[in-house]
Formats: structure tokens, sequence, C-alpha cells
């Protein structure tokens, strides 16, 4: 359908940023869009990107992951997205805009969305070499080449983006000063109480905090650059780079300039259907002042802005925007924080339930109103009950339970579960009520997490509300009577977890027992090489002996990797991916006897391709005798422990990445489990080796190690959860023990760890209660499964070899023993073999049965064209 | 066509007896392939005959033998030997190594896709196959 143009408005956006973005979302999501010409004209260089998660570009994300605009998205609607070129001028009167490359413009309807600019106070030097401040792409990159030279970072502000900052500039290894003017980090959303509590964590990590001091000046050396600091109360602190994070204004000058009316602190006044004086004219997000008279410096609010604008050009009925909840839940250098409602305790007759604990870094308190109505509060290092109190004080009805219940620790407080009246709003981002997503479950068919989050959108903004969305979905599906068929197979009505738990405690070392006990028919390709992983995690023998080796996967039955013609592929461990040369000759020559195509894997090893069963014990033969042993690329187990060479080799490196890599590799090998696992050690927070995308990633620290849990990359890319800051050696290892063990004896079969850990009910601070709390008591029995994988670690190609029963499966006919299949043929290709395509007259490689049967080089057979 | 040995032998017996080759007929005559020691139940082998064709037999936990082509319709490629035997509901199956589709070992039905990605059927061959007590060792 092609719309008429004539008949087309034109929309032009002014800014493509957050705001700007949502509202093209939910503008074109309704159908009057369609009546409408869009142009987006846009300052930045990128597509609109999520500013929120900045940071994230410090610890190894790029500008394309934080993307916010979808692949397609303009294309399918017909946006013509100008980059890199401003509005300078707006003229109301003739209803154009003009901008910096001179173009013009006419506009039926004119959005702004421009954001705000950080505020730099007015003081000598600000615009030294040197000084930063914070709200781009570009502001990072700078930031971030500003920090390889430097060792001393000054931010000049200590509120959420001044400690966002300081957090970038200590993970770029920089000796690391907070200045704050008033007396209290985070002034706007704690308390006295809770930014004492803050910033003695905050200092723990090594930032010093200045506060009740400003920036007087800037103080530059001869050649210009920064020095350091002078602070308004006399002091002066030495730095070679200065962050200037002390708030941000409205970027309203646009409006100023065709005199649209601004208010007293900027922002460009709007009513709430967010219309500004000119009726051709809306504003939203940080640049526009509420109906309420605020500017938001948050995100939330300026969605809701971006859906009131969207329904006021199409026309449709709505409350409009009248002011946000203002309330945030952060992680600031590791540390949570959350405030809600009203944290100050501002409104007459309210009343404060406090519970403190300096020595564990927790700090809780509720205002709560003369009528027992919960009004707000601020968590300090324990955030857990932001999804129940937020909701519970922003529909200000009183409590169900005592106060105090809520704020002492899980031991001391019995409170039950809170209830939550069905008008809560769950979800602030997309403002999103409990009954809505109650209404979904039930009226709509959502069955899980996952299908709400797609119908009713909740969940997709911060995240903060995942938590509490799972809790009220699992509610409605078992309030309505819903039992999720979680069996394994048609074999099996249990999940793997539970025959997990079967084989554990009654002992059970058969599949054959197992399934005439707890199951039933005969098994299939689902459940048999489940309870090989099972029975192998428990410790039952190598995996090829008695039953167990007619239940495994094909690249377990033959320990390598099947590939498309029915060869297979070898994989040699490499620990670490530290090798030396002699180890690569060898691999090198046996590759090169055999007519293998090598080729390097993703997880620092090599992999042969092209043996036939029969070769693979002549491999292996050789590849033992040369000191390699299994890499059970073919198991659903350990991988590899990829790993830089770290501090050893590389300037920048804190820790041994490399010995800890090796160590960690040699410790997990053969360890079968759910699905496979991967890891990476990186030796300073550079990231080189990639660990947020593993399975279990370790980054080095000056202080020790950080442990991220749950990362993934593939198909589904996931990046990794800080489990653990700063862990000491022995610490890490007993942690990454216990994780690994709850992995294997909860998940289902082939759920990788970031699938588990989202499903994992109460996420991340769950398992971290179990793996470094024990909250569940089991941790002893985790280390000692660990300690008996270990124990009983054998190299399984080397058992294999050494046993005739086991080697009797290596042949491909056995009717013919020694005769390598004919059917699996080669071409050549850029000087090595490929598998012939159908139709390619391909050969085979012979088959090397006898020590003496003749060697021969793929080169010598098949012609080799090099082009 | 039907499975001539499925109502006949039970391992146990056979051993008893001492008959235990694997028999399997290409449409002219029997080749015995293999003992039945060679066979794991569960687990297949392939036999290569003289005409170059692959049969994948195998033997259930129960003692049944099983032979079918050898060659996967849906990869190209000789390794249904290498797959996983198992049922749905009351039918024996066969899972493929490559890309996991399950045959049924009555008819040589592909339960998942009814036809190969080139177009034709998804459907085993079936080889007749049996336990005899004859005592050549292979099939040359
Ligand atoms: C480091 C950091 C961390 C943050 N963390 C949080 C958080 O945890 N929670 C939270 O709620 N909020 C947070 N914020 C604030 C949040 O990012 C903003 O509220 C949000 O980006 C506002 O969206 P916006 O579209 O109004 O402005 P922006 O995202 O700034 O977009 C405005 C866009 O308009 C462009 N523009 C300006 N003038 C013109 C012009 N004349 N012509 C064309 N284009 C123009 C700008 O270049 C910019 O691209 C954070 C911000 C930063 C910088
Ligand atoms: S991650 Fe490793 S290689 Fe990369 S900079 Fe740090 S120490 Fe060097
Ligand atoms: S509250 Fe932010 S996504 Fe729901």
């Amino acid at each position: 359908m092609t719309p008429d143009h004539r008949a087309l408005r034109d929309l032009v956006l002014v800014g493509h940023g957050m705001v700007g973005q949502r509202f093209l979302a939910a503008f074109t999501a309704q159908p009057a869009a369609r009546g409408w010409r869009i142009t987006v004209l846009a300052e930045e260089p990128w597509p609109a990107y999520d500013r929120v998660h900045l940071s994230a570009l410090f610890d190894g994300r790029t500008a394309e992951d934080l993307s916010l605009c979808p692949p397609g998205f303009l294309a399918e609607h017909g946006i013509d997205l100008r980059l890199g070129d401003p509005v300078t001028a707006i003229d109301r009167a003739g209803r154009t805009v003009t901008t910096r490359s001179g173009a013009e413009l006419r506009y039926d309807a004119l959005v702004l969305a421009t954001g705000s600019v950080p505020f730099v106070p007015p003081v000598p030097g600000k615009d030294a070499p040197g000084c930063h401040v914070y709200r781009t792409i570009e502001d990072v990159d700078a930031i971030r080449a500003g920090a390889e030279e430097a060792r001393t970072g000054v931010v000049v502000g200590g509120g959420l983006l001044g400690l966002e900052a300081a957090g970038a500039l200590r993970a770029g290894g920089l000796t690391t000063h907070v200045v704050e003017f008033a007396p209290r980090l985070m002034a706007v959303q704690v308390d006295d109480g809770g930014g004492a509590v803050l910033r003695r964590k905050i200092e723990d990590l090594g930032v010093t905090v200045h506060t009740s001091a400003g920036a007087s000046g800037v103080v530059t050396g001869e050649d210009g650059q920064v020095t350091g600091l002078a602070l308004s109360d006399g002091r002066e602190l030495a730095a070679d780079l200065v962050v200037f994070s002390a708030g941000v204004r409205a970027r309203d000058q646009l409006a100023r300039d065709c005199d649209l009316p601004v208010g007293a602190h900027g922002g460009v006044v709007v009513d709430e259907h967010c219309r500004t004086a000119d009726p051709a004219v809306l504003a939203i997000g940080e640049c526009a002042q509420a109906a309420d008279g605020r500017v938001y410096g948050l995100v939330a609010p300026g969605y809701q802005m971006a859906e009131t604008a969207a329904r006021t050009l199409a026309e449709l009925p709505g409350e409009g925007f009248t002011g946000a909840d203002t309330s945030t839940r952060l992680k600031l250098l590791g540390v949570d924080v959350a405030s809600f409602g009203d944290p100050h305790g501002t409104a007459e007759g309210a009343l404060d339930v406090l519970y403190s604990d300096s020595r564990g870094g927790v700090y809780r308190k509720l205002v709560i109103g003369p009528d027992g109505a919960l009004l707000g509060g601020v968590l300090v290092g324990d955030t857990d009950a932001y999804g129940t109190l937020r909701p519970l004080a922003v529909a200000g009805k009183p409590l169900t339970v005592p106060a105090e219940q809520l704020v002492l620790p899980a031991g001391f407080a019995n409170a039950g579960p809170v209830a939550l009246p069905d008008g809560a709003v769950l979800c602030s981002c997309h403002n999103v009520t409990q009954g809505a997503v109650r209404a979904a479950v039930r009226d709509q068919g959502c069955d899980s997490v996952a299908a709400v989050r797609k119908c009713t959108r909740a969940g997709t903004g911060c995240g903060s509300c995942v938590k509490m969305l799972g809790t009220v979905v699992t509610e409605e599906l078992e309030a309505a009577g819903v039992s999720t068929d979680k069996g394994l197979c048609e074999h099996f009505a249990h999940t793997r977890a539970e025959l997990y738990e079967i084989v554990r405690v009654t002992g059970i070392d058969s599949f054959s027992d197992l399934l005439d006990r707890h199951g039933s028919g005969e098994g299939c390709e689902v459940c048999k090489p489940t309870v090989a992983s099972i029975l192998a995690s428990l410790g039952n023998g190598h995996i090829l002996d008695g039953e167990q080796g007619a239940l495994q996967d094909s690249n377990d039955h033959f320990l390598a990797n099947l590939q498309r013609n029915g060869s297979y592929s070898v994989v040699p461990r490499v620990p670490g991916g530290e090798i030396t040369p002699e180890g690569l000759i060898a691999i090198g020559e046996i590759a090169r006897d055999h007519g293998l195509y090598t080729k390097l894997t993703g997880g620092q090893r090599i992999d042969m391709f092209g043996a036939t069963v029969d070769e693979l014990p002549v491999i292996w033969r050789k590849l033992v005798d040369a000191g390699f042993e299994s890499g059970h690329a073919y198991g659903k187990s350990l991988r590899t422990v990829k790993s830089c060479v770290g501090e050893t080799w590389c300037r920048y490196g804190v820790q041994d990445s490399t010995t800890l890599a090796i160590e960690l590799e040699l410790r997990y090998r053969g360890l079968r489990s759910p699905h496979k696992l991967k890891s990476a050690v990186s030796g300073c927070a550079r990231e080189c080796a990639e660990a947020q995308s593993k399975d279990f990633g370790i980054i080095a620290t000056s202080a020790g190690w950080n442990l991220y849990v749950g990362g993934n990359g593939g198909m589904t890319p996931r990046h990794a959860d800080l489990l653990a800051a700063d862990l000491d050696r022995e610490t890490l290892i007993r942690t990454i023990d216990r994780f690994l063990m709850f992995y294997i004896r909860t998940a289902d079969r082939l759920e990788r760890t970031s699938v588990w850990l989202e499903r994992l009910e109460g996420g991340l601070d769950h398992l971290r209660a179990v793996v470094l709390d024990d909250s569940l008591g089991i941790a002893a029995e985790l280390d000692d499964l660990m300690a008996r994988h270990i124990g009983g670690y054998q190299d399984e190609w080397a058992e294999t070899l050494a046993d005739p029963d086991r080697m009797r499966r290596f042949s491909s006919f056995v009717n013919a023993p020694g005769t390598p299949d004919p059917a699996v043929t080669f071409v050549p290709e850029r000087g090595q073999i490929r598998p012939a395509r159908p139709g390619e007259a391909g050969r085979s490689l012979t088959a090397l049965t006898g020590p003496n049967a003749p060697v021969l080089i793929a080169g010598a057979r098949l012609e080799v064209l090099t082009p | 066509m039907t499975v001539q040995t499925r109502d006949v032998h039970d391992v146990r017996d056979v051993r008893d007896v001492g008959i235990h080759d694997v028999q399997i007929h290409d449409g002219t005559r029997w080749h015995a392939v293999c003992t039945l020691d060679d066979l794991q139940p569960g687990r297949g082998r392939a036999v290569l005959l003289e005409d170059a064709r692959q049969v994948a037999v195998f033997v259930d936990r129960a003692g049944t033998l099983y032979a079918v082509d050898n060659l996967d319709p849906f990869s190209g490629a000789q390794v249904l030997s290498r797959g996983l035997l198992g049922s749905r509901g009351d039918r024996p199956t066969l899972a493929s190594p490559m890309y996991k589709q399950v045959f049924d070992l009555t008819d040589g039905r592909c339960l998942d896709d009814e036809t190969a990605p080139d177009g034709s059927p998804a459907v085993l061959k079936i080889w007749p196959v049996r336990l005899a007590g004859s005592v050549a060792g292979g099939a040359k």
C-alpha cells in the first residue's frame, strides 16, 4: 500500500536520544501514524542508544551493544533519520526548522527531545585539556583515552552520574577522588544515614570521597594540561584528569530563541499532553518542564512523556503526564542503592523506621505516614525489598505487616509475604500495574515472564522489576491451576534436576535401573545422554563403560565431534591456551601425517578435522604420547578456560591470568554438566579474554579477582553478572566450585548457565546466598562433590586406548575392520581438505591402522590448488 | 516388509545354545555380518556390503535385532549406525546422530519429518535380519 504523499503531514523530531526513540516506537505503533511522514534530525553521529548504561562501554560493551534502534525499524516505518545534522533554528510562523547543514524542513508538528547538557561550574581552567564531561559515547572515548595516560582522576559531583563516572575511572585503574558540594553523596536520593553507609562502602573500594567541598578551579601545568583541582575549602588535589558531573541543564535554547516559554530553572514548558505554548510544537524528556513544574532527569518519566506525546499526536484520549514517581534503584560501583516515594519524609507527621548496620554496610529506612501507610524509603547495600516496597509506597496503602519487619534482616523478620494491591505499579518504566500483569497471565495466555514481557512490556526497561514479575506470574499461574509439564521426555516425568537428585540420593548407577524404577519405555535420544551426563557428574566411572557407553550421543561415543560428512574432528586440551613450540609441532605433524584440516578455535586451541572413526585411536595414540589429553570438545562439559597473558607480559595486567586459567582448566576438566561450560580469565579490566561472555569469567583487579557468571556468546548473547568482587584465589576457586556444582545439580537439560541464572528463583542474589553464605546448607556437599570429581579425573582418551574392549567400537565397519568409510570423501581447498559436496567427486583419506602403514599427506594424494 | 527375527530370539536363550551369528538378507542371500557380542544393546554398528551399500545393525535391551540403511536421508551421510535406539509410545525408534530426526524401526518412516531436504520421502529401507547358527565370520 503506497500512502498518498499529498495527504501526508510532516512530523519533525529534534533529537534522537532515549526519549526520542521511545516516542518513535510509540507513535509508529498507532494507526494514525500512517498519515505522517517522519523526519528525525539528530545531533549525535549514532542512532539512539542506551545512555543509562553508558558506563558499560568501560567494561567491554560496544556502541552497537547499546543501540536502542532495532535494525530495520527506521526502514519499516519510512523514517528519515539524519545523523550529525542538528537543528539550529525554528521558525514557528513559517513552521520550518533549519539545520546545521543548511537544510530547511517544513513541519506540521514538531517534537523537541533534545535532552540536556552536563552542567560545568564556571571555574577557571574548566576547558583545559584533561577536563571531561560524561554524557555521550564520544565523552566515554575521550575519558578512556585520557585514562590511558593518567594516574589520578577527580570527579566533580557525588550524585548518580558522578559515582558512575568514578566507577569508570577506577575500573580504568586510576586513583579516584569524588568531590561533592553537599554534605553527603547522592544528596537527592538518600538521607544522611544512607549517605554515610554509601560513603563507607565506596571508600572501601578505594575511592576517596570529599564532601562539603566544591571545585574552585582547575590547576594546569605549563603545557596547559590539568595537574590538579583546587577545592573551595582551600585544599588542592593532584590529578591529571577531571570529570565534571555536577548535574545537567535542559537543552532549551532552540525554544528560547523562538520565544517559547521556558521554566525558571530551564526546560520547555509543556502541559499534561506535552504541548508547548505553540500547539504545533511538543517537547518531551529532559528538555521539557512537565505540567507539575518539574524537569525530570530520569529516563522513566521521559518515556511516559514520549507515550503521552504519541497519544496527543494520534489524537487519542488519555490522562496525559502530570508527574512521575522518581524512585530509583541503582548499582553504583557495585553498591546497591535505592530510593523510592518520599525518601526524605517531608510529609507532615511522617516517621522513620530505620535499620542500620555499618559493619555489614546495610542501611534501610522507611518513611511511614501518620495513618500507617508507607510513603517512601532509602535502601543501601541490600535493595532486595525494593520490588515490593516501591509499589506499596506509590499506592499509598497502609501496610499489612509491621514496618519494622520490613527493615530487619531476614532471620529476625518473620513477616509473611507482603500483599500488593492490584493497582500497584510493578514496572515503573512502562507503568504496568500488578493487575495488568495478572490479566496478561489470566486472559491473554501468557505463561511465563518472557511472554508477559512481550505482551505488556513490563520488565523491558531498567529490569529492576523482573524478579517481582516472576513472583506474580508464578502466583497467577498457580492460582489458575496451570501445571507446566516439566518432564524431560515421554520416558521420564521428572526434570533433569529431579533425576539428578534421584540418582544422587538412591545411588542408582545405570540407565536401565533408573528407567525401570522411575521411567517407562526404552528411553530416547533426549533422556539417554541426559542420564549419562548425570551418572558421569556423580562420578560413575568411564563414560564408555558398560551400559553407559550405549547412552552417549555419537560425539561422546567416539570421544570426537561428528562433522557433516560423517567424519570427526579432534581437539586436544590446551589449558589456558598456553602451548609450547614442541606441542605445536607435534599437533602439526600429526595433522600433516593424517591429512587433517586444521583450524584455530575461539577457545584458543587447535581443531583437526577429517578423521574417520578408524583413525581416531591412531591419532590419539600419537597425541597422548606427545603429552596431550582429551579436550572434551565433544562433551557437555568444560571446554576451555581462555586467558590473556596477564601481568606476566602485558603492560596493563594486574594479576597472572594465564596461571589462574591453567589451574582452573585442569581443575574442572572432564566435569560433565547439563550443557557445555566455557570460561576465561582476563588480567585486567581491559578484558581481552572476553570473560564476561562466558559461563564463568574472571577479571583481575588490583585487589584480587572479580567473578562473573552466566555470560554467553553465540546465538543468544548475554553479559555475565558480577557474582563477587575482589576475591582472593582460594575464595575464588571455592566459589566457582560451588557455583558449578549448584548449576549441575539444578539446571535443566541443555540449559546454559545464562538461561539457568535468569530462571533461578531469586536470581543472582539467591545464587550469591547459596555459594557465598551457604543459605541452603549444602555448601559442604557441593565442595565434596567437586573434590570427588577432581580426585576421580582420568584422561578419557588415555584410558580408552588402554582398554581393548573400549577400542572395539573404533572401526567403520563391524564386518570389515580396518576399512575406512568409503563414503567419507574430501576435495582440496586452500591447501587443505574439506568435505566433498553432493555431486563433487571427492577422495577418501587413507586409513592408518598399523604402525607401519604408509603415511600419506593430503597434498600428496589430493591435488592442492593454491589460488 | 517384515522383520524376520523379531519374534524369535531372546539373547540369553541364543547364547545358551551357542548360536549367535547376526545375518542380514540383501534380497538375494543371507550374509553373516557379525556376532551378537559385537553389538552393544541400544547401539549399532555399520556393515559394508560388497556392492558398497551400508547397513546399520542394532540390538535393543530385550535382544531384538534391527537392520536399516546406514544412510541418513537428512544429512546424506552414512551415520545412522551411530544413532541411539529408543522408543516413542510402543514403537521402537532410532535417532539420527546428525540432526536428531527419529525413525520408526518397524516401518523405517521418519516420525519428525515426512520428506528429506531433497524432496524424497524420508523412509529407511528395513533389511531382514536374524540370528543363526552359521559359523561364517563375515560377509567376505
Ligand atoms: C552516565 C549516565 C547514567 C545515567 N543513569 C541513569 C539511570 O540509572 N536511571 C535513569 O533513569 N536515568 C539515567 N540517566 C539519565 C538518562 O540517560 C536520561 O534521562 C535520558 O537519556 C533522557 O533522554 P532524552 O531523550 O530526553 O535525552 P538524551 O538521551 O540526552 O537525548 C537527546 C538527544 O538530542 C540531541 N540533540 C540536542 N540538541 C539537538 C538539536 N538541536 N538538534 C538535533 N539533536 C539535538 C542530543 O545530541 C541527544 O542525542 C543517566 C545518564 C547518564 C549520562
Ligand atoms: S586483559 Fe590481559 S591482555 Fe588485556 S590489557 Fe588486561 S592484562 Fe593485558
Ligand atoms: S521498572 Fe524498569 S523495567 Fe520495569
